[in-house]
């Protein structure tokens, strides 16, 4: 792994590293030359795993309190809130902390959807990291149905039941997943099982990740291959460490203004009121980082289309290094597809504020509207643009535009650039 | 010769995976079926109502399986709205006489075919139930309208016992 031979200096440490070469691998990360012009986007990598750690401390810490039965894990949790030491301030990190590592997540792909981090070499990195976001989805859904509110129930019914448009076998598949003829106690078990399990396979992913990403090394703010080591890269360690580190300060606190100041705004009063599978609550609405896709599943008026419709706008996502045809990683030197990029921003928030309203009138058409252009971006617009777009000049090196190249013989050569410059 | 051992070797990889599958396959598949509704569950197959307190115009909500089953005593004029509608302005196309045996009574599960939610009591553009998930439509047969959900609100198997009692499942 790393690109050149390392020795430990002790003899302790030489022994137990030919035995087992983890010294080799603590210096290869602390060595891993980076990019130089990585700006704080870049943090949210680091920022994630924090989020994931938090997540699995927590709710490892509320698993010892929390008893997953039909008829108790309602009381268990307003236990948890009441009688448990500072079991409010574990619940509220670990609830809002799902937020959080989904805020985080949106930032980090849509950095990689702006500097073009998915393509060529970086498939593999960007399908591990959709493949991260689908079990995150399946453990913020499970995890929402174990306290056992009228939203989890209604939510988990609503969801499960998106399984019952396959024709054919749908009902038999809900049943199963049900393990009853509707959610209840054994949906429940098995909730909790699973969603005990998906943070570890995340965490086996995040490795599979990381080890994909340092194979061909960082992408940058300019999209360009850089020579590893060179002018263009610092060393992880201090350079990279240091400004991960006050990046995740910065969102430590605002982590905490949610959960001291605001830990019930992203929930929903409905879900403290016991499940009741008699009555549906007026406004069933998923949670915030679900709501695009909610939107979209609403917007097609047929029930398997509206289903496939949701899914392909998620699986759609790993096609994009072979849907986005331009040869341009970064959109710094696109200047079309940046328009377009804004556009999707746009897009996707529109269907999340559509999302959260009532699938009537003007909401239904603006939602009809937003998800035909989400697809028409990824099927249409980007495969085009890669063969119509003029792009700009991209430079040969990180260093070249700032110091009139002294890293590459192009810019070199250009002497005006160096006139300048004394 | 080679050619020949060669045979015998393909029989063997052959029948060593094809026993193999079989032993995986009955290995996997009591992981798989346990998840399936077990035998306590299924247990609770039937319910019986007393319904002798039921005023027409009035519906009952009954727990059967976990879910809701909505027992409505109809009125006259319910009856004859549901009965004038046309098959062919039906998204599932129903009689209402194949849907309430008795007409009086309407037994069905109080479940959108949507996505499941429970929908709401006289409400909606047909004077029927209205699921609040995702706009569903329902007239006063529990036929579909207008929305999303595909069919029908479904007609469980039940029976009358007596003339105050219904036997639901």
């Amino acid at each position: 792994m790393s690109d050149h031979e390392y020795t430990p200096k002790s003899n302790f440490g030489k022994w137990f590293n030919d035995r087992l070469p983890l010294l080799t691998l603590a210096n290869h990360l602390t060595d891993y030359p980076t990019p130089k012009n990585l700006n704080y986007w870049w943090t949210f990598g680091g920022i994630l795993t924090f989020c994931l750690v938090t997540q699995i401390v927590t709710g490892l810490v509320l698993a010892m309190h929390y008893i997953a039965h039909a008829d108790m894990a309602f009381d268990s949790v307003e236990h948890i809130m009441r009688d448990v030491n500072y079991g409010w301030l574990i619940r509220y990190i670990h609830a809002n902390g799902a937020s959080m590592f989904f805020l985080a997540v949106y930032i980090h792909i849509f950095r990689s959807l702006f500097y073009g981090s998915y393509k060529a070499p970086r498939e593999i990195i960007w399908i591990i990291g959709i493949i991260i976001y689908l079990l995150m989805m399946a453990a913020a859904f499970m995890g929402y149905v174990l306290p056992w509110g009228q939203m989890s129930f209604w939510g988990a019914t609503v969801i499960t039941n998106l399984f019952s448009a396959i024709p054919l076998v749908g009902e038999g598949i809900v049943t199963w997943l049900w393990g009853g003829y509707s959610v209840d106690n054994p949906t429940l078990t098995r909730f909790f099982t699973l969603h005990y399990l998906i943070p570890f396979l995340i965490l086996g992913l995040v490795v599979l990740h990381i080890w994909a990403l340092h194979v061909p090394g960082n992408n940058n703010p300019i999209g360009i291959d850089v020579k590893k080591p060179s002018k263009d890269t610092v060393p992880f360690h201090p350079y990279i460490v240091i400004k991960d580190a006050f990046a995740l300060l910065m969102f430590m606190i605002v982590f905490a203004f949610f959960v001291f100041y605001t830990p019930n705004i992203l929930g929903h009063a409905d879900n403290y009121i016991e499940a009741n599978p008699l009555v549906t609550p007026a406004h069933i609405v998923p949670e915030w980082y679900l709501l695009p896709f909610y939107a979209i599943l609403r917007s097609v008026p047929d029930k398997l289309m509206g289903v496939i419709a949701m899914l392909s706008a998620i699986f759609i996502l790993a096609a994009l290094p072979w849907l986005d045809t331009s040869k341009i990683r970064s959109a710094v030197f696109r200047p079309l597809y940046r328009q377009f990029y804004w556009i999707l921003v746009a897009d996707v928030l529109i269907l999340g504020y559509v999302g959260a309203m009532p699938a009537e009138g003007l909401y239904l058409l603006i939602a009809r509207v937003a998800t035909a252009y989400y697809f028409l971006h990824f099927l249409v617009i980007l495969p085009i643009l890669g063969f119509k777009e003029r792009t700009l000049p991209v430079p040969l090196s990180i260093t070249e535009p700032v110091l009139g190249g002294s890293s590459n013989l192009a810019a070199a050569r250009d002497d005006s650039r160096l006139e300048k410059l004394k | 010769m080679s050619e020949k051992k060669t045979e015998r070797r393909d029989f063997l990889f052959t029948a060593t995976a094809a026993v193999g599958a079989v032993g995986v396959g009955a290995t996997v598949w009591p992981m798989i079926d346990q998840m399936n509704p077990d035998a306590s569950v299924k247990a609770l197959a039937s319910t019986e109502v007393d319904v002798s307190s039921v005023n027409p115009g009035k519906t009952i909500t009954v727990l059967w399986r976990g879910k809701p089953v909505f027992i409505r005593r109809r009125t006259q004029d319910e009856i004859n709205e549901a009965k004038a509608v046309k098959l062919k302005d039906l998204k599932h196309p129903e009689k209402d006489e194949d849907r309430a045996k008795n007409p009086e009574w309407l037994v069905m599960l109080g479940v959108c075919t949507h996505l499941g939610c429970v929908p709401l009591d006289q409400k909606g553009d047909y004077n029927g139930w209205f699921c609040p998930c995702h706009g569903s439509h329902y007239d006063i047969s529990g036929r579909i309208r207008k929305g999303p959900a595909p069919t029908n609100m479904e007609i469980p198997k039940y029976e009358f016992v007596n003339a105050n009692t219904i036997k639901i499942g």
